[in-house]
This record gives structure tokens, sequence and C-alpha cells, in this order.
């Protein structure tokens, strides 16, 4: 709490209560009582001609509330010289009578009852307060808005957004989102490319709630923007390839559950607040903080419509497989954000394959289609597999890994296959593949995950973009609070 | 709202955070220079100085000469910087803006 513009308290005794707290009620005649004895200086929250009997000083602001730290009502306060000197919270006889000096208080009374939380801690009221009394903390410029401005025209002009409507980020509504971290506004998250600009707390949580994202979605979309701007992922060239992709944010561990990601039906699409704004979020910290736009260091020829926002959560409860994360070589049951470059899902549609070597035959095919059935080795992939083909997998006792090492095996290519003029076709490898036999991925190179909705023999598959050191490599990351 | 000191003398503002890297200015882009008058809104500033507006009228002369229209403007002070209010007022009325020196 502040300290500067601090209200002063007089010295003697102090009391802070609200007429809505039962307790406070209770302890109204004491605190007459204590007023008739020579004095005490009650201030109340919401009703300032509570209490009866008390010449209460009215804090509906909370002011005094606030800047003296009270976190629940009654608190009662010994000041000596202006400062503070004992704190007794909620009602405790023994200890009312050892602050005030003054034996036989309440009589008639329990002895003991437990306080209401003050108002200057409710959290619809705390990004308020710290508006008005904090002083700010966050250090971005202002833009002032002229009274005739249409606000979200504004924000439109000023080239802040992707095409859609933002949330207006005013300081109320940045200092909330900054509640859902524990870290402080000044740090750096990371370097954001295309301009390398130093990217702070305070810029991420800004761009989260134009994105519309919810406070505790905070610490997803820092450990996000952490993995995009890390030289693996590389989300420079990312940016600005000609190639239709973009970062997809895949979320594991508790955290799904707890800000309420959709990891099943409709799992790629719209509808879900936590995934669509988490996304969202992140690319608006590409645009805004490193400056990355359409038309001039992003490239794209055709882009996806994910570039909006392409954000999930693997259903892991429903899988017959540990989760993507481990795979990764995450603890299981850590919070975690994998980046993968991608370009929008495909459907893979087998409505008949009851086994699974038959349905893995299915996947394979659809998954040399990837960029281009004769290209190989360049791009890796995720297969998103649906519940009902998981059940397969799961019925017939296959493990991930043995699903994708059959994978694997049904992509080993004849070089014949795949040169430059075969099938009538320019695109290709060069003559030399010619006789040898290589692989649509490189090992590693499939990550499978399990999510999307329970009706439906179908499964997903999102396409990479140039893999390994000269492009994106998948990013894991953890979650912090 | 918050409590941020405000420039269109009104009190409380909109006031939104800068979500960018704060390496250009915060204002709208320049609209390009006018190929022609004809037929053109040109504001005329009058920043409050001694004799500004005697240059302005001529002004206002000269253009509406040249087949153009005359919007004219004045801010409160030549000290501080035009209020943000006529400054977007100016935007959407005009094509093009003169702001006079004086002295």
């Amino acid at each position: 709490m502040s300290e500067s513009n601090r209200p002063p308290l007089p010295d003697g005794l102090v009391a802070v209560v609200k007429r809505d707290c039962p307790t406070c009620e209770l302890v109204a005649p004491v605190l007459a009582d204590l007023a008739q004895r020579g004095g005490i200086a009650v201030y109340t929250q919401d009703d300032p001609s509570f209490p009866e009997g008390v010449d209460a000083v009215d804090d509906t602001a909370l002011a005094v509330s606030w800047h003296w730290g009270i976190e629940a009502v009654p608190t009662l306060l010994r000041v000596e010289d202006g400062v503070e000197t004992e704190r007794a919270l909620g009602w405790h006889r023994e200890e009312w009578e050892t602050l005030t000096g003054v034996t036989g208080l309440g009589a008639g009374l329990p002895d003991w009852r437990p306080g209401c939380g003050s108002l200057s801690v409710d959290p619809d009221r705390t990004a308020d307060l710290e508006v008005r009394y904090g002083g700010s903390k966050l250090h971005a410029r202002r833009v002032e808005l002229a009274e005739l401005e249409d606000e979200f025209e504004a924000m439109f002009d000023r080239t802040w957004s992707d095409g859609l409507p933002l949330v207006p980020p005013t300081e109320k509504r940045v200092l909330a989102m900054l509640g859902g971290t524990k870290r402080s506004p000044e740090e750096i998250v990371a370097t954001v490319p295309p301009d390398l600009v130093p990217c702070t707390v305070e810029k991420v949580a800004i761009n989260a709630v134009m994105a519309g994202c919810k406070p505790e979605y905070l610490p997803v979309v820092i450990a996000a923007v952490e993995a995009a701007c890390t030289d693996a992922f590389n989300m420079h060239g990312l940016l600005a390839t000609t190639m239709p992709t973009g970062p997809v944010l895949i979320v594991n561990g508790p955290i799904r559950r707890a800000i309420g990601m959709n990891s099943a039906g409709n799992v790629f699409g719209q509808g879900n607040r936590a995934n669509l704004t988490i996304g969202r979020a992140l690319q608006l910290v590409v645009r805004n903080v490193g400056g990355g736009r359409p038309g001039e260091v992003d490239r794209a020829t055709f882009g996806n419509p994910g570039k909006v926002a392409f954000c999930f959560g693997e259903d892991e409860e429903g899988s017959p497989w540990q989760p993507l994360s481990v795979d990764l070589g995450a603890k299981a049951g850590v919070n975690t954000v994998t980046l993968f470059p991608g370009e929008g899902p495909r459907s893979v549609v087998d409505q008949l394959s009851r086994d699974p070597e038959s349905l893995a035959r299915s996947f394979a095919v659809n998954l040399r289609t990837v960029h281009h059935p004769k290209l190989i080795l360049a791009f890796d992939a995720i297969l998103a597999v649906g519940p009902e083909h998981a059940r397969i997998f799961r019925e017939a006792g296959w493990s991930k890994a043995k699903l994708v090492e059959r994978l694997q095996e049904l992509l080993q290519i004849p070089g014949r296959e795949l040169v430059r003029g075969a099938g009538g076709i320019a695109e290709g490898a060069p003559e030399s593949a010619k006789d040898a036999t290589l692989p649509k991925f490189r090992p590693g190179g499939l990550l499978v995950v399990h999510c999307g909705g329970g009706a439906g023999l179908f499964s997903s598959i999102i396409g990479g973009w140039v893999n390994q050191a000269i492009g994106s490599q998948p990013v894991l990351r953890e979650i912090e609070a | 709202m918050s409590q941020t000191t405000t420039t269109n003398g009104r009190g409380a503002a909109r006031v939104l955070m800068d979500p960018t890297s704060e390496r250009s200015p915060s204002v709208r882009a320049r609209v390009p220079r006018l190929d022609s008058l004809d037929g053109a809104t040109i504001g005329l500033l009058d920043i409050s100085k001694p004799r500004g507006d005697l240059f302005l009228d001529r002004l206002e002369q000269g253009f509406r000469a040249r087949g153009a229209d005359v919007k004219r403007y004045k801010k409160p002070t030549f000290t501080k910087p035009a209020p943000v209010d006529l400054r977007h007022q100016i935007a959407v009325e005009c094509d093009a803006v003169v702001e006079a020196l004086a002295d």
C-alpha cells in the first residue's frame, strides 16, 4: 500500500467497519461504549450512519481502508504519533481488551467471532482502487482519445487490431489483467521479432486485454510469448515466410480445465474464450510489440484463419496415451504450452476402419500429402487423433509410440515416386534420390495429440513449416504462475 | 475511468495503454498531400498569438480564390499543443490544415 498521500489517522483507537458484516453489527455496542469512554475514531466503509451511537467517519471511498491495508472488518487499531502500533482483526474480546486497555468489553457477546472481508480487498473493486490511490505502476505510454472519437474505431485507426474489434486496454483493465500473474509488470518476458523489442509483462498484459483474455489466462500467454521468441521456434522466420503457417498453441496440464479451455467438440473452432483469446493475444504481441504485420514483414501468400488465433487444450483425460507435453519431456501434471509452426487443420475421414492397422494406413496416406505428396523430410506435422479413432487403438492395445513407429514405416517412400518428373509432376526430390527409400517425416517430426468431440470417426492433420535449425522446431514451455 | 491528467479540459478522459513498442508516435498517420485545392476543405488553425489572424485572413482569401472551402479554428493558447478534441475535429472536417505562426 502506498505511503504517500495516505490519509492520516488520529492518535488513539481507530476502528474500520461496514454495516454489511454480522461481526461489525455484533460489536456496534462495543464501539459505542468505547466512544463514550473517551473516544474512538470509527471509519465506515458502506454506510456512514453505522454504527449507531458513534459519530462515524465516511470511508465509502475506501481511501483510509486502502491506504492502511485493511483486509478484514472489524479492524481495531491503536495509533501513536500517526503510526499504527497494534492491530486486531475480527472480534476477540481478550485481544480488544488488551488493545484498548478496557476490561469487561461486550458483556453478553460471544468471546470470538471472525470478521468479514474489507471492501478495499473486494476483487471487484481492487483494480479501481489501485488506479485511484496506487499511483500508477504502469509504464506504457498513455494514448488519450478525443471526446468524439469512437474508442473501437480509434484502435483500428492506430493499427493495433488484427482485423477484429479489440477490448479497450484501459489502465483499470490492464491492472486487473496483471493480477493474473505473480511476475512484476516491468519484467522482460522476451525479445519479440521482427523488430526485436524487449517485451515486458505489462505489454503482454495490455495485448491480452485487447485480445479479450481473462486475467487467469495471462500465465499461458506469457509462456507462449516466451516460447515463440526462442531461437528454436524462430517466430521471425515463421512470420516472414510466404508459407501459410503460424504459431499453433497446445496446452497441457491441469490449467486447461482450471481456465475452461476446450479440448473436446469443435476443438479447433469458435466458441471458447480461452482458446481463442490466448491464441489471439500471442499474435497481437507479435503484431504490436514486435511490429510483425501482414504486407510488411509477414509475407504470407495465403496465410490461414488460424493466424488470428489457433490454440487448444489436449484431451488428456479421455486419451489412451500420455499427453504431448510428456512426449516432449515435461513431467506429467505440469502445466505447459507447446508451440508448433502450423498451417490450418485438415480432416481425415475414416468411418470404416475397425482395426489399428487399417486406420494407421489411412493416417499415412493422408499424412503423405502434407504440403505435397512428393516433398519429404522438410515439414513436421501434428496428427490430432479424435476420440472415436483413439478408441480403436486403445482397444487394440496400441501405444502412441507404436502408432508413430508404424506410421514412419508406412511413410517410407521409394525415391522413384519422389523425384522430379515422377508422376508427370516437376516438383519433387533431386534425381539422386531415385534409388533410395526416404521417409516423409524426420524422426520426431510427427507429433500426436488427442482431442476433439466424442462423435465422429475423424482425425485431423496440422501440417508444419520448414523444420529443424533452418526453420522452426516445436517448443514446449512450462507455465509459471 | 482513470484519473490521468487530461488535455481536453473536461475531466475524466478516455485513456488507453499503448500496446505497441512505442517506437513511433501514437497519433494516426498523416494523410497524403493534396493534389489540388479545388473543392478541398482547408482548416486554418490560429495558435492564439497576436496577428496570426491577419496572416490567416490573407490565406483564406487565397484559398477561396483557388476554389477551396475554408474552416477556421483556434487553439486556446499558443503555449500548449492543440487539445485532442480540436485535433480530432479538424481531422474529421478538413482535407488539409494550415497552422499559422505569428509575431
